[in-house]
């Protein structure tokens, strides 16, 4: 079937036209379990991606790998065409690929509204000279926190400004942490289960936020379970089962895949992806 | 026992230099703590390596007091950079245990008989201070202020030594105003999270280092000064120990916590200090004797220490959201 993303058919591993993200011979093994061994991966620019797979598949490991938190055992990974394996995961954001975690990192004792300013990259006042003197960034600040609130509307967090973060529910810390994200202006967002947690009136809002995003040119990543974001917004879809990238294409075909089927209902144990435990 | 006396003694303890020298200190260690989380149970060290550094430069580098004590300033940053570098990548324990251990290190080094010509071994350095006397414009007389009666260079040597303290919390709270500050707050919560938001957090952490031990420096210059000489045996755990119960005592994440802290406490050991060696005296402690007065006060510290961690671990100023105990 013809697309507009991949060169030729999709299959796993195959090429894109435009790809933001080419990872290559990724692994990484936890004593004697591999929890990713990713041969080629290419992740399609200005496009809303998602990774989906049952629990364990290594979708957080892989992120984990391509932003720097965690060190694999090979592997070699390219940002925008530039190197990228190596690389400490604070310099991965400043190029413009920033993620989230699926276990929020909410900074508890930190109001809501102090958490979205501190997610704002190459600040002046972070600057430890400039920081004694607030006439030099102040103006910053200011537009700054003109961001971070409009943000926080976006969210439904703006009632929640000036409380401490660590006063949030879990569905309002996945939510600031996303927003929190989006204040660094990615060009690669990764959202690991963005929605996890997240009531139904508001994932729809924020689905139209992340295609504004896209609208944007800003390129999308996200793991998630829940099938009908996945449909819903996703222009790809890559699928790990066991640390291997077990299929890729557009929603509407890889959802009908077999293997993918099984994968996530659990029935057919003995096809090529093996046994797995069963996806939500 | 006197009752004012006691009274005259503790409210003394207000404008005591060394009060100013262990809040420079607490406030250095606030930066680390309360600030970034650093666990630094090395202050004492910072200090000793401030007031070693003055005493050094003006003794053996020949330096003007002023030159010197710049000298004592760039000493505690090669010892921020020295400890920090290769422990900051690593968890926060790892600065603790190192911190603790390099502060007996330099201790011993500072009193061991083969540096003596440069430290003066176990006796120490003194008669680097003079020149700080000839700075005085307070004009040579008797002050007469009720409680106390201090020379021009008693007055002289408190208005320097707090106004370093005002300086120094006013340098702390702009910087804790600031984005600058606010990347430690974030480290100081979850370094991760700092870092997938593009903060270069190990040199957060080494500025934090490096700054909250200038203070210290700063407090041990200030400690020296005043005691017109340097011995190894003040920079002991102990005196480290002090700082941290100033320092919770006020409040860890504040900016008045270290001062309130640093008044509170030594007016509170005085007191007890006087209060115990008084029972003793009237005989009403028979199972205490003079001496014992002395190290029953430090018992007392420990104590303090243990009572504040356990059920006010956010000091008197602190807010109990901002701080707990997370390491
Ligand atoms: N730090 C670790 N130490 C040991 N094993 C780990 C570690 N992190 C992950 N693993 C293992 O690696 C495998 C992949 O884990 P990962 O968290 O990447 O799964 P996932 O696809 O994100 O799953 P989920 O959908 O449940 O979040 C799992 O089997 C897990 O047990
Ligand atoms: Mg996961």
């Amino acid at each position: 079937m013809a697309n507009d993303i991949a060169v030729g058919k999709g299959e796993p591993g195959c090429k894109k036209i435009d790809p933001i993200l080419v990872a290559d011979n990724v692994t990484r093994q936890f004593g004697g379990l591999t929890a990713v061994n990713v041969e080629h991966l290419e992740i399609p620019r200005g496009k809303i991606t998602a990774l989906i797979g049952p629990n364990g598949a290594g979708k957080t490991t892989l992120f984990n790998l391509l932003t720097g938190f965690d060190k694999p055992n090979t592997g070699a990974w390219s940002f925008e065409g530039k190197n990228l394996a190596g690389v400490s995961s604070y310099k991965v954001a400043r190029r413009g690929m920033i993620r989230t975690f699926q276990l929020t990192k909410s900074l508890s004792a930190m109001t809501v509204i102090e958490n979205m300013r501190l997610g704002a990259q190459k600040q002046r006042g972070e600057n430890f000279f400039s920081s004694l003197f607030r006439f030099l960034w102040k103006g910053e600040e200011a537009l700054i926190t003109q961001t971070a609130d409009d943000l926080l509307k976006r969210f439904k967090l703006n009632e929640k400004r000036e409380d401490y973060a660590g006063s949030l529910s879990g569905g309002q810390r996945k939510l600031l942490e996303m927003a929190r994200a989006l204040m660094g202006k990615p060009t690669l967002i990764m959202l690991d289960e963005p929605m996890a947690g997240v009531n139904p009136a508001l994932t729809q809002s924020l689905l139209e936020h992340i295609k504004g995003l896209k609208a944007n040119g800003t390129t999308v990543l996200f793991v998630e379970h829940n099938m009908h974001m996945v449909r819903h917004i996703s222009d790809w879809v890559i699928v790990m089962a066991e640390g291997r990238v077990v299929a890729e294409g557009e929603p509407s075909v890889v959802m009908k895949d077999q293997a993918v089927i099984d994968a996530y209902l659990g029935a057919h144990h003995d096809t090529d992806l093996g046994t797995m435990k069963k996806g939500k | 026992m006197d009752l004012m006396l006691t009274l005259q003694l503790a409210i003394g303890e207000l404008f005591s230099p060394l009060t100013a020298a262990y809040i420079l200190c607490a406030i250095g260690l606030s930066v680390h703590f309360g600030f970034t989380g650093l666990l630094n149970f090395g202050q004492a060290a910072f200090a000793a390596v401030g007031a070693y550094g003055m005493a050094i430069g003006v003794l053996t580098l020949k330096l003007p007091l002023l030159g010197a004590m710049g000298f004592a300033l760039l000493c505690v940053v090669a010892f921020a950079l020295f400890l920090g570098i290769p422990t900051l990548r690593l968890r926060a324990d790892y600065l603790a245990i190192v911190t603790i251990a390099a502060a007996e290190v330099f201790r011993y080094l500072m009193s061991t008989s083969g540096f003596a010509e440069v430290t003066g071994g176990s006796n120490g350095l003194s008669q680097f201070g003079y020149e700080f006397y000839t700075w005085n414009p307070v004009p040579k007389a008797e002050y007469n202020l009720g409680l106390f009666t201090w020379t021009e260079e008693q007055v002289w040597l408190r208005l320097v030594a707090f106004s370093a303290v005002a300086v120094s919390a006013i340098l702390v709270s702009l910087m804790m105003k600031s984005p600058w500050g606010r990347v430690l707050k974030g480290i100081r919560e979850d370094e991760d999270a700092v870092r997938s938001l593009g903060k270069n957090v190990f040199f957060y952490k080494l500025q934090s280092l490096i700054i909250g031990g200038l203070f210290a420096g700063l407090g041990g210059i200030v400690f020296v000064i005043s005691m017109s000489n340097v011995q190894p045996s003040t920079w002991v755990t102990t005196f480290t120990f002090m700082i941290w119960t100033v320092l919770l005592l006020g409040g860890a994440a504040t900016i008045l916590g270290p001062i309130a802290g640093g008044m509170l406490f030594f007016v509170l050991l005085t007191l007890t200090n006087e209060l115990l060696a008084g029972l003793v005296a009237i005989g009403w402690l028979p199972f205490l004797d003079q001496p014992q007065v002395a190290q029953i006060r430090f018992i007392l510290i420990g104590l303090a220490l243990m009572l504040l961690v356990i059920f006010r671990p956010q000091g008197i100023f602190g807010n109990k959201k901002e701080l707990r105990f997370n390491g």
